[in-house]
């Protein structure tokens, strides 16, 4: 077990990244055009690295899967976004932003990530505002802000109900201006398949052009992935159906380490599944929680109309464990606790799996004209997957995997244990700990692409000689080989099943005995099964066509085969993790009362993986966790 | 549980961007009423590939209305029969047992089809990269709270920022104009003060590469409004065709 140095800066928490900025090494402005930087991702993190870094002069290449970097999953974010801002002048401050993140994230992230995270988030705000992001305006012209995911400040910036979209738009415009320019290369539809390291360092990236086929390589003097979550490990989840962990595994493997990959979030508000052909979950913002009231019907089995059941036979569970904080509550508590009343029987709708959240007291005191003005686009997209109407009868919710809050390891410069390769957004692990805040992932993605990344990565070329690597080197050419293995593989096998069958297949397993509620014999089934499915995969596998043209089964295989590997490191790290903490809930720890119970003696560190090779247990390497700033303290929110 | 229904589908079936396509007709058989729209052709997809049956190709990814990348033909209206709601976001509640369906890619000689049902759009990238944004760079921002806008403009901004940049307007428009989606962003951008000194050059770009990616006129049909799964208003090309006439007379 070795141990990873964070590389956090000395001195005090506030002027950590101050000190931090102005010690590091500088690119001499007109070296920087002879640095090629390689961005793998175009969400929030991805385009607004790559928009920044040729801003700053840099030569810089980017890649993405889908047809144009504005479709990366960013775009889905409903809710809005934090910042410490405090025009409500109701308190807040960068002190209780960064307070609340760390006591949210469960004691589980990096204090000085997130105080530095804390700290940028006014300046997000005023870029996205000079950019033309329309956030919400008061009357006379002011931004408005909202609370948000149970803050006790309103400290959330929100464009409607489409935050996540007009922020990338914004990144994106960003990106589409220097793409004008010249000095971004946009490759979509872009695969990358490997990772290429050269002693020791990140040299370059394998892709696949998903509509001729083609593999090419390319080299470059960083490599940074922004390549989002892995949430759909669990086949049914609110990620893009095109969300994987492609590039995070095959960086692994090529020997970045993987931290914490146990932390998934599973978001309480989504609408329930109503059939084996699902093919995704939908997330409606939780805001709907500051005005609904989340029930179950007191006695299991109830199969009444939910207008039938008089009040006293009503379990408002969430108001009565948790009086302070009552419905809104931070997500993993909400989540775990709609389970446990659905396990007992009291779960509603067709399949029991599924609680209402009921708006009929909020429209008695508001009106109904109130709810639809805040809530008007998600009763209509309810009613459009659902065919009834919120207003008339509670709407029902169950909770569905959304974010991975575990992701390759990085330390304070957001760079791998492997130089060259950082790693921004989601796909990292280090600012949101076990559990991650509402309105916290666009705030993280963007403050890793505009504000710590351009800055840390200068540290890192400066130190380093520009375009020692070209493509033609045997890395390059062993790697197109090894990719190219892979995929005639996968098209060799001429059997029987198809992708997504196999895709749910590993998703059941998953959702079942890792999911929202894990212990040791569920997690060792796991291992025992998973490798099951995978041997079936490999002799099983329907798949047609062939590899030189447009072939989504194609890329929905190598995307599951990655999956599938990685899902075994997921169960293991849940294995290893004897405690509970934030979305990861042991059965084996928790307190009397059955809420989650942290083991800070044993497991008050960051767990992140090292590959062995193929067959080989992974081993694990520690970055022990200090609080110096905010005191470790279970957590209640009782 | 709801009712299963039987389908045919007329879908159109091209191998590449040089193939001459064809319309191929496919059974769907069980199609649950609360499926979506893509769900239905996974459905399909899946029977299609154990059959030995090269599945349809076509593009998605969010499948909840956000990100612009679904998008077909679907008997004879982009994105299908319900008003303002992506295909990905259409269920088949909305049709018949025994119904037949035609589905086809958007057809625009700017879009060229890359296979069956997929696009490529790429050509709405290349339009924004000539002034889809406002020049401002990273870190030279002032408070945000320094500019203010009017209510009204900011609401207006929104309505128009949301397009999701899924080329329906195109597709519907006999002429395949894009002049909803340019109009759009320039509205957007435009109505907002931070937005208004570069507004005329960035009309007059703008429209200059529509044209150049050969997108036709507008000859006020209004399709393109009527099939926006986002409620964008022709008004925003009348916005565009104003800065574009004053930057035009520069
Ligand atoms: S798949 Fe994203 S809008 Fe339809």
């Amino acid at each position: 077990m070795a141990t990873l140095n964070s590389k956090i800066p000395d001195g005090p928490m506030k002027d950590k990244w101050t000190s931090h900025k102005s010690k590091i090494k500088l690119v001499n402005a007109a070296n920087k055009r002879k640095y090629h930087i390689i961005v793998v991702g175009t969400g929030l993190a991805g385009a607004s690295a790559a928009a920044s870094l040729s801003e700053l002069g840099y030569n810089v290449n980017v890649f993405c899967i889908q047809d144009s970097p504005r479709r990366a999953h960013s775009i889905a974010a409903q809710g809005g976004i934090n910042a410490a801002k405090n025009y409500p002048n109701d308190g807040d401050s960068i002190m209780r932003l960064f307070y609340d993140t760390v006591k949210g994230g469960d004691f589980r992230s990096r204090e000085a990530n997130v105080h530095r995270l804390a700290e940028v988030s006014n300046n997000i705000i005023d870029q996205c505002v000079a950019q033309g992001v329309p956030f919400g305006r008061e009357y006379a012209g002011y931004l408005d802000n909202r609370s948000f995911g149970g803050a006790q400040v309103s400290r959330t910036f929100y464009a409607r109900g489409q935050t996540g979209q007009q922020l990338l738009l914004g990144a994106y415009s960003a990106l589409m201006k220097e793409v004008g320019r010249g000095t971004v290369k946009m490759y979509p539809r872009m695969e990358m398949l490997e990772l290429v390291v050269i002693d020791g360092v990140a040299r370059g990236i394998v892709v696949r052009n998903s509509v001729t086929g083609e593999i090419s390589s390319h080299a470059a003097d960083a490599v940074v992935l922004a390549t989002g979550g892995y949430a759909n490990v669990f086949y049914l989840s609110t990620n893009a159906k095109a969300c994987n962990v492609t590039a995070a595994w095959r960086a692994y493997k090529k020997g970045a380490t993987f931290a914490n990959p146990c932390y998934t979030q599973i978001h309480p508000t989504c609408i329930p599944v109503h059939g084996d052909y699902q093919s995704k979950l939908t997330l409606m913002s939780e805001s709907l929680r500051n005005d609904g009231r989340v029930w179950v019907p007191k006695k299991a089995g109830d199969k009444r109309k939910p207008s039938e059941i008089p009040q006293e036979e009503r379990d408002y569970y969430l108001e009565r464990k948790y009086p302070s904080f009552g419905n809104l509550v931070p997500r993993d508590l909400a989540s775990r606790n709609a389970k446990f009343v659905s396990d007992e029987g009291k779960g509603v709708g067709q399949t029991g799996m599924a609680v209402y959240l009921d708006f009929a007291d909020s429209i008695a005191r508001l009106g109904k004209k109130v709810i639809e003005e805040r809530y008007g686009n998600l009763f209509d997209m309810y009613e459009c997957i659902t065919g009834s109407n919120g207003y008339q009868e509670p709407m029902m919710i169950y909770p569905a995997p959304h974010y991975s809050m575990g992701g390759l390891w990085v330390d304070y410069n957001l760079m791998s244990n492997l130089p060259g390769l950082f790693v921004i957004g989601e796909a990292n692990f280090s600012d949101h700990g076990a559990n991650r805040l509402g309105a916290s992932a666009l705030m993280q993605g963007l403050a890793d692409g505009y504000f710590v990344l351009p800055y840390t990565i200068g540290d890192y070329l400066a130190g380093s000689s520009w375009g020692k690597t070209a493509v033609n080197h045997a890395a390059f050419t062993e790697a197109e080989q090894q990719v190219k293995e892979r995929i005639q593989k996968l098209l060799n096998i001429k059997g029987k099943k198809t992708v997504a069958e196999f895709h749910r297949q590993l998703g059941r397993i998953m959702w079942n005995k890792c999911g929202m509620s894990r212990n040791e014999k569920g997690l060792k089934e796991a291992l025992e099964e998973i490798p099951k499915v995978r041997e079936e995969f490999s002799k099983n596998l329907a798949l047609l066509g062939s590899g030189n043209e447009l072939n989504q089964s194609l890329d929905n295989a190598l995307r599951v085969s990655e999956l599938m590997e990685f899902s075994e490191l997921l169960v293991r790290d849940a294995l290893y993790r004897k405690e509970s903490c934030g979305g990861h809930f042991r059965e084996e720890s928790q307190t009397p009362e059955g809420e989650a119970q942290r083991d800070d003696e044993k497991f008050c560190h960051v767990g992140a993986w090292e590959y062995k090779g193929a067959g080989q247990t992974p081993t694990l390497n520690v970055e022990p966790l200090e609080f110096q700033e905010v005191h470790l303290a279970q957590r209640s929110y009782k | 549980m709801e009712q299963t229904m039987k389908l045919t589908l007329k879908v159109w079936r091209q191998k590449d961007k040089n193939a001459k396509g064809a319309f191929e007709s496919y059974q769907a058989d069980n199609i649950d009423a609360a499926m979506s729209f893509l769900e239905m052709l996974d459905v399909v997809n899946e029977k299609l590939t154990k059959e030995g049956i090269e599945p349809i190709a076509f593009d998605h990814d969010c499948r909840e209305g956000i990100c612009g990348m679904c998008g077909a033909v679907v008997n004879g209206r982009p994105h299908g029969p319900r008003k303002e709601t992506t295909l990905c976001q259409l269920h088949m509640r909305h049709f018949q047992n025994n119904d037949t369906i035609t589905i086809e890619p958007w057809r625009a000689k700017a879009f060229p089809v890359i296979r069956d049902l997929a696009v490529d759009r790429s050509a709405f990238d290349r339009i924004l990269a000539k002034g889809g944004y406002i020049s401002v760079k990273t870190g030279c921002a002032p408070d945000a709270s320094v500019m203010l806008v009017s209510r009204e403009n900011s609401e207006l901004a929104m309505d128009a920022a949301a397009c999701i940049g899924c080329g329906a307007c195109v597709a519907g428009c006999p002429n395949a104009s894009a002049m909803l989606f340019v109009g759009g962003k320039i509205s957007h951008l435009g109505l907002l003060p931070q937005g208004r000194i570069e507004a005329k050059k960035r009309a007059v770009n703008m429209v200059k590469k529509m044209d150049d990616e050969g997108f036709g006129a507008c000859s006020n049909e209004y399709e393109c409004q009527a099939v926006c799964p986002k409620k964008l208003s022709v008004s925003n090309i009348a916005r565009m065709n104003r800065d574009y006439i004053l930057g035009s007379a520069d």
